[in-house]
């Protein structure tokens, strides 16, 4: 993309942040909204930037647990749907249970799995597996099932084994899915996360955030939300970073057709 | 062969000597594209057998590949790779492939895609892609159902040249599927003409002028007379 094409592409989410962010300023400054119930953006910066080792641990734990989470749940997932897609008694018994469990609200379950599993580590994670499994079982089933049946086809007529249609036609094929799943799922993990810390924990930016509310510090309130956002945005960018890695050839251009419709005339 | 009660096709017997173009001639719903799948092994036929080279293939794949009307390159793939992929399914490594691959690509006129691709070739251009995969899986039959129904005609007059010249650069024996006369005359050594349904054999056609001889050959009266002769056999 060049350069002019580049900057009016982002020059007009500056210019909405920008105002947001005005506004925001002007509510506080005129003490439209109270003060202590709307921090101004000055304020919470300086809150950030106060807090910010004591912010910085708490986020390695909280970032510790989507980690681990995301890790397992996107596994879990991912060799669910291979199975599913292999043996078809077990895409019957699963799929209605899978669909099952993401009908039950995370804010609903989280209380239990803290009862379950107590104040550390473990129930964080297994909230974040429950979210996570289902974007990447559905999108990977999905496009392990769309896989083109000719070309399936072509490849048993060279001989292939079901392990080599697998690696050349239902993987690749799957990947976009796998990779729409993923972006959604990490901006989840984190919410999760911090969902479960606040419910009951030691760490954490949800055990931070209870903290801060209970002692009326709203400007730290917003701080830790504007970090949430930030490291959720940092994860959604590093999963396409990862894609493109993955699917150079999403990247190439297609050619422009003119020049063949050119050389017919001509010739 | 049946697909539950119904036969789809039944009676056929074709034959092809090495090195030999036949074509398979008929409209659509005559069971040539069943057929096709017997002879590569995907069905296993209600009854008959497939021979190659003496040998009993029937039912089983890995012997003799296709090629569609629809290129069936993988998008995710080079073109390089996608034309290496029968060589790797049968165990050879990514590179060797590449390099016995590359061998190739000038005779079939593809130099300079090794690294693109498939969506930035044109569909002339996939389609010799893709003869060059099917070449490459066995060299000595190969399949072709309508490899170029979906081209339009200019382009198809170009690969027809193509195609042509190709053959006599690799001797590839073909089986090749159309429903379209003028291709089929001009492409072949004999023509079969299949009728259905049941589909079945109805006619055979023998082209006397060599194929190294075919160039304008589509407006010569002689190709006027094989029309006729197969349109009448066509409107029986």
């Amino acid at each position: 993309m060049n350069k002019t094409g580049w900057f009016s592409n982002k020059i007009y989410p500056f210019i909405s942040i920008l105002a947001i962010l005005a506004l925001w300023e002007a509510l506080s400054f005129f003490e439209i909204v109270p003060n202590f119930m709307l921090p101004s953006p000055q304020q919470t910066v300086q809150a950030f930037i106060g807090d910010f080792w004591l912010l910085m641990s708490h986020l390695k734990v909280t970032l510790l647990e989507t980690v681990i989470g995301t890790l397992m749940g996107v596994s879990i997932g991912f060799l669910s749907a291979v199975l599913m897609d292999r043996w078809d008694p077990a895409y019957k018994a699963m799929y209605p249970i899978i669909v099952l469990t993401q009908t039950i609200p995370a804010v609903a379950i989280a209380p239990l799995l803290v009862l379950w599993f107590g104040y550390k580590m473990m129930p964080k994670v297994v909230l974040i597996v429950l979210i996570t499994f289902f974007p990447i079982v559905v999108g990977v089933l999905d496009g392990f099932r769309s896989a083109d049946k000719d070309a399936i086809n072509l490849l048993r007529s060279m001989g292939a084994s079901r392990w080599q249609i697998f690696r050349h036609i239902k993987f690749p094929n799957a990947l976009p899915n796998f990779f729409s799943g993923l972006r959604i799922t990490v901006a989840y993990s984190v919410v999760g996360a911090v969902l479960a810390e606040w419910l009951g924990g030691f760490a954490g930016l949800g055990v931070y955030m209870t903290r801060v509310k209970k002692s009326f510090a709203y400007d730290k309130m917003f701080a830790v939300i504007f970090l949430i956002s930030i490291i959720s945005l940092i994860l959604i960018w590093l999963v396409s970073v990862l894609q493109k890695k993955c699917m150079p050839w999403d990247q190439v251009d297609v050619p422009v057709r003119k020049r063949d419709q050119n050389k017919v005339a001509k010739g | 062969m049946k697909f539950g009660d119904e036969t789809i096709i039944r009676d056929i017997s074709i034959a092809v000597d090495q090195g030999e173009l036949v074509s398979l001639l008929g409209v659509s719903g005559s069971g040539k594209t069943t057929l096709f799948n017997c002879i590569s092994g995907i069905y296993q036929p209600t009854a008959g057998r497939v021979l190659l080279d003496g040998a009993d293939i029937t039912g089983t794949t890995g012997h003799i590949s296709y090629m569609l009307q629809k290129d069936l390159l993988l998008p995710y793939k080079t073109i390089e790779d996608n034309v290496g992929l029968p060589l790797v399914i049968q165990g050879m490594s990514k590179e060797a492939a590449r390099k016995q691959a590359s061998e190739h690509f000038e005779e079939f006129g593809l130099e300079g895609t090794q690294k693109k691709y498939p969506k930035q070739l044109s569909g002339g251009m996939r389609q010799r892609a893709a003869l060059l995969r099917t070449y490459l899986f066995s060299d000595n039959v190969a399949l072709l159902d309508e490899p170029f129904s979906a081209l339009d005609t200019i382009t198809k007059g170009k690969i027809h040249n193509w195609y042509l010249d190709v053959m006599e650069k690799i001797n590839l024996t073909t089986v090749f599927i159309t429903h379209d006369i003028n291709e089929a005359i001009l492409l072949s050594d004999r023509i079969y003409i299949m009728t259905g349904k049941p589909g079945g054999i109805r006619y055979e056609i023998r082209i006397d002028t060599p194929r190294s001889q075919r160039q304008g050959y589509d407006l010569t009266d002689e190709f006027m007379q094989y029309k006729r002769q197969i349109m009448g056999v066509l409107e029986e």
